[in-house]
């Protein structure tokens, strides 16, 4: 008898698998972070006014891109996975 | 009123103001009803819907208040593209769901939080301390917000009433404000204080805020549906448009981009009432999965349409004309009244929903974390747990929170006059509640977070927001002279509010957020780091940061010394009977107890703390227990006790196993020597029958002659060869006698060695004389190096050993002219001696077999030996410190014998 179960240090495919796409949510909001931020090294225009809908497409498209990510990623892991077990009640 | 705004006058389609007031009577009576519905669902206990997904992602959208209703579009008109800042920092917390939220939640559920302040003050020991800061942080930071609420509501009613032709005056805004504020206060009440266990969900809240998250999504969308396709005639006409406007949709200040989205994602999690539907009323781990996409999905569709609105609001309206109340000036301008209801029920929907929330969130935490403290303060020990009447104290303490939160609200809407662009007090508001980020994060990541640092990070947060952030926003001259803006108070130039240190010429929200932020993490850190936590703070910290870990936890009380009863008579008056004695039973019944008052045990106490937690918070519900118990709580021995144990038994179970893999080497090693003994045993067995039939045969003739003899009547020359077959007889058995007692001698160790040194060469001959070669035509071949080695060992006995080889080579060399060849090795220490005839050899399979007892091979009966010449050599030879050895590979048999020039000690010592 040994304290918790020991962690498998490799896993079959399935399982790999769900690790990745586990680092892949993690990753998500870094990748939204630095797309954001390419905003920042747009050159700058005399005057300001002259951004055109470029800048709002841009925007928007990022934002449409990270939640379609978001949705897919969600979609292709398992919640009920030994790290996500939803039951944890009131005793933890 | 800063509200300069004309619309065309079409009087022919104006709406009555009446009828806009009866339509939104009419709206807030569906809501009731919506509510009420879902609260009796929820009681019959079918309302599993009210669990979905859907719900929750619905429930979440209160983040959208009137301010982004109606504020968006201002803040676009304004400043172009950096609206969306503050929908893009949640879309950001929610795709980043793994790393906050889903912590958040688990935390939230496993110890019954009821509010953000409970969250730090049971993460840091409990400490009612903090939680008084974080309530006191979060009721100065939403005020504003929740006036700002009232003020967005009062406006749109006097847009209708303007077009009405009615001019409203500041009185006529205060008393709708006034009106707005008590209806909420009713509804409130009504839908969230039916419970005192704030940790159960609010049913009919959650519902009318789902429903009015779907007016406000589909109003907003209707009038960009309408202003795109209705006005401005299509997606590319709208583009078009937009690259012709005025807004500056990019001005290039990446403070200001970073900052704000930094702060709204901070605020996302840190505002009271989001963490309110985020974690306290979460249903469903797995419902964060989903939301972490529907979520800013419906973020991006709240934001799609709100530059086209401001672009065509600033085109089609007077210059002028507040773009803060574009959304429902410019359907009432197009004479779309229908979409102007539709849209003002979106703002109404926006402004109630987000205030209900606020209140219900900020209303718990008052009660919890302020009130409910104090009244026990005052009250001497153990009379206030267990006697007067906690329940109605806690309920009564929530409502009046509720109305107190919302008289705040309104108090600030009428000192502030209602306040200017709605955008700049969300932001400070914002950056007030983002002050609790450093103390919730690093509470739930880092175990080495302490009170004192906690409570030291969020002072100096607090108050630099106060100074550099709140009491500006009045302002010049209205809270903070212009004298101190200019030249900082008491001409400390390094104080002035929006230049600290000396660094002037930042953007003040920038400027705020920087400082504040840094100087309270930096607080909180370093106190964190000096100071030293109370077990109490340790125990939950290691249970915060280890959450997904089922890590062995250690009992927060250690001496339950109070009666089952006085805990029963607290737990009603808090939890109330019915579920007080359920939760006493259900113990009871486990311990194996009948009736309702179980064995007061530590872990009993700690789940009863856990259940009144969830009504009255962490840091009273232990105050309350420890009244009882008599303060006999963790102590840092504990703790380490606990460490300890688990320390035990991880060694116990290490050791086991360690002895484990013993006992299996015994058990193979047993088994070994069992088949060992077996072996032996069948040996000794066939050793037996051997020697008796070696000893019966000679026997026998000796035997049958004797008695020929006896009788008589023979010839002189029968008698003599009969007497001597019974001669040649008796010498073959004594033969073998000898050579089973000296087999017998040698394999005891019993021998006693007689060491000389003599000629290898004189030892041969020696054995040659004796092996009775006389009648053989063996030849044997002496190497030369042969003469010249002296050996000094018992000599006799390696004579035996020579005379047993040449004897055998003698017996069954088969070869025509059989040979013998004897050799001799140096090999340092050892002489190899060989002997190799030119026989048939000895099968592979046999060359271990004839070193045993009583072994011969084919019919050793021709030989007459009994089998134990190659034994007893053997066993001389390991006397000798040597050994003899079959040497396969010789054309004919080849015994090799290895002899130590000098004797070995063990050997030695075995004499």
């Amino acid at each position: 008898m040994s304290l918790g179960p020991k962690s498998k240090i490799f896993l079959e495919q399935a399982g790999y698998r769900q690790r990745r796409v586990r680092d892949a949510v993690r990753l998500l909001p870094l990748l939204g972070i630095v797309l954001l931020s390419i905003p920042l090294l747009w050159p700058r225009l005399e005057p300001p006014e002259a951004y055109s809908s470029g800048a709002l497409v841009y925007i928007f498209g990022v934002w449409v891109a990270l939640i379609a990510i978001s949705a897919f990623l969600s979609r292709t892991m398992h919640a009920d996975d030994d790290e996500a077990a939803p039951k944890g009640g009131s005793d933890a | 009123m800063p509200m300069t705004m004309k619309p065309r006058q079409r009087v022919d389609l104006m709406l009555s103001f009446n009828l806009v007031i009866t339509i939104s009577l009419c709206y807030v009576a569906i809501l009731f009803m919506v509510a009420f519905l879902a609260e009796r669902r929820a009681t019959m206990g079918n309302a599993t819907w009210l669990y979905s997904p859907l719900i929750y992602t619905l429930s979440l959208s209160i983040y959208c208040t009137a301010w982004t209703f109606y504020g968006a579009v201002g803040y676009a008109a304004r400043s172009g593209l950096e609206f969306a800042t503050i929908y893009l920092g949640p879309t950001l917390v929610m795709i980043g769901w793994w790393w906050i939220l889903r912590k958040l939640v688990r935390i939230g559920r496993a110890h019954r939080i009821t509010s953000i302040a409970d969250l730090v003050s049971s993460r840091f020991g409990k400490s009612t301390t903090l939680g008084m800061i974080v309530t006191l942080i979060s009721v100065v930071a939403a005020t504003p917000y929740i006036a700002l609420q009232l003020q967005s509501v009062t406006l749109s009613f006097s847009v209708f009433a303007q077009s009405n032709g009615q001019v409203w005056h500041q009185a006529d805004l205060n008393a709708t404000a006034m009106w707005v504020a008590m209806g909420l206060v009713v509804f409130t009440v009504l839908f969230g204080t039916r419970n005192l266990d704030a940790n159960e969900r609010h049913h009919g809240i959650v519902m009318a805020i789902a429903v009015e998250a779907v007016v406000k999504l589909l109003a907003l969308l209707a009038v960009g549906v309408f202003v795109v396709w209705g006005i401005a005639g299509g997606p590319t006409e709208m583009l078009a448009r937009i690259d012709n406007s005025s807004i500056t949709l990019w001005d290039h200040n990446g403070g200001r981009w970073i900052s704000l989205l930094f702060l709204s994602a901070a605020a996302f999690i840190c505002l009271p009432r989001m963490f309110q539907v985020l974690v306290v009323e979460n249903a469903d781990e797995r419902h964060l999965a989903i939301a972490s996409w529907a979520f800013p999905g419906y973020l991006l569709l709240m934001s799609l349409f709100v530059v086209p609105i401001a672009v065509i609001g600033l085109d089609l309206l007077p210059t002028g004309s507040n773009p803060d109340l574009f959304v429902l000036t410019i359907p009432l301008s197009e004479g779309q009244n229908g979409l102007a209801m539709l849209s003002f029920l979106g703002g109404f929907s926006s402004a109630t929903s987000m205030v209900m929330v606020a209140t219900i969130a900020l209303a718990t935490m008052v009660s919890n974390h302020i009130v409910v403290p104090i009244w026990l303060s005052m009250r001497p020990n153990q009379q206030a747990v267990i006697s007067g009447d906690i329940r109605h104290v806690i309920l009564l303490a929530r409502r009046l929170s509720i109305a107190g939160v919302l008289f705040l609200g309104f108090i600030y809407y009428r000192l502030s006059g209602g306040g200017a662009a709605l955008a700049a007090i969300g932001l400070v508001s914002f950056s007030g509640a983002v002050q609790i980020l450093p103390a919730m994060l690093g509470g739930i990541f880092w175990r080495g977070a302490t009170r004192i640092g906690a409570a030291a990070g969020l002072s100096v947060g607090l108050v630099l927001w106060l100074w550099t952030l709140f009491l500006p926003s009045f302002g010049a001259d209205a809270v903070i002279s212009q004298a101190v803006f200019d030249h900082g108070p008491f001409g400390w130039t390094w104080l002035r509010p929006q230049a600290l240190f000396g660094i002037g010429g930042l953007d003040p929200l920038v400027h705020g957020i920087f400082w504040s932020m840094l100087l309270n993490t930096g607080t909180f850190l370093v106190g964190s780091l000096v100071s030293f936590p109370k077990p109490l703070e340790r125990l939950q910290g290691a249970q915060f940061v280890n959450v997904f870990e089922h890590s062995a936890a250690a009992p927060a009380w250690t001496n339950a010394a109070a009666g089952a009863e006085d805990l029963l008579i607290m737990a009603q008056r808090i939890m109330g009977s019915t579920d007080a004695q359920a939760i006493f039973e259900r113990e009871a019944t486990r311990q194996g107890k009948k009736g309702y008052l179980p064995e007061v045990t530590p872990a009993f106490v700690e789940l009863l703390e856990r259940e009144l937690a969830g009504s009255v918070g962490a840091a009273t519900a232990h105050a309350m227990v420890g009244q009882l118990i008599g303060g006999s709580g963790v102590s840092v021995e504990d703790l380490i006790a606990v460490a300890d144990e688990a320390a035990q038994i991880l060694e116990y179970s290490s050791r086991l196993e360690a002895k484990s893999n013993e006992q299996e080497q015994t058990a193979r090693a047993l088994r070994d020597a069992n088949a060992k003994l077996t072996a032996l045993s069948i040996q000794k067995d066939a050793f037996l029958s051997q020697i008796s039939h070696e000893l019966r045969t000679p026997m026998t003739s000796i035997r049958s002659f004797s008695d020929i003899l006896r009788d008589g009547e023979m010839t002189d020359a029968e008698q003599k060869r009969y007497s001597g077959i019974i001669h040649d007889e008796a010498i073959r058995l004594t033969r073998l006698l000898d050579d089973l007692l000296d087999l017998s001698v040698l394999e005891n160790g019993q021998v006693m060695l007689n060491e000389q040194s003599g000629s290898l060469s004189e030892l041969l001959d020696r054995a040659i004389g004796a092996a009775g070669l006389l009648n053989s035509d063996l030849v044997i071949l002496r190497a030369p190096e042969v003469a010249n080695v002296t050996i000094k060992t018992d000599l006799d006995r390696l004579v035996q050993v020579f005379i047993n080889l040449i004897a055998n080579a003698r017996k069954y060399c088969d070869a025509r002219h059989p040979r013998l060849r004897i050799s001799v090795h140096d090999r340092g220490s050892h002489y190899y001696i060989d002997f190799v005839d030119n026989g048939s050899g000895i099968a592979f399979d046999n060359q271990q077999l004839i070193f045993e007892k009583f072994s011969r091979l084919s019919d050793g009966a021709k030989a007459g030996g009994a089998g134990l010449g190659l034994a007893i050599c053997r066993e001389i030879m390991r006397r000798l410190g040597g050994d003899i050895t079959y040497l396969p590979g010789q054309y004919g048999t080849a015994f090799r014998l290895r002899l130590p020039k000098k004797r070995v000690p063990h050997a030695l010592a075995q004499t």
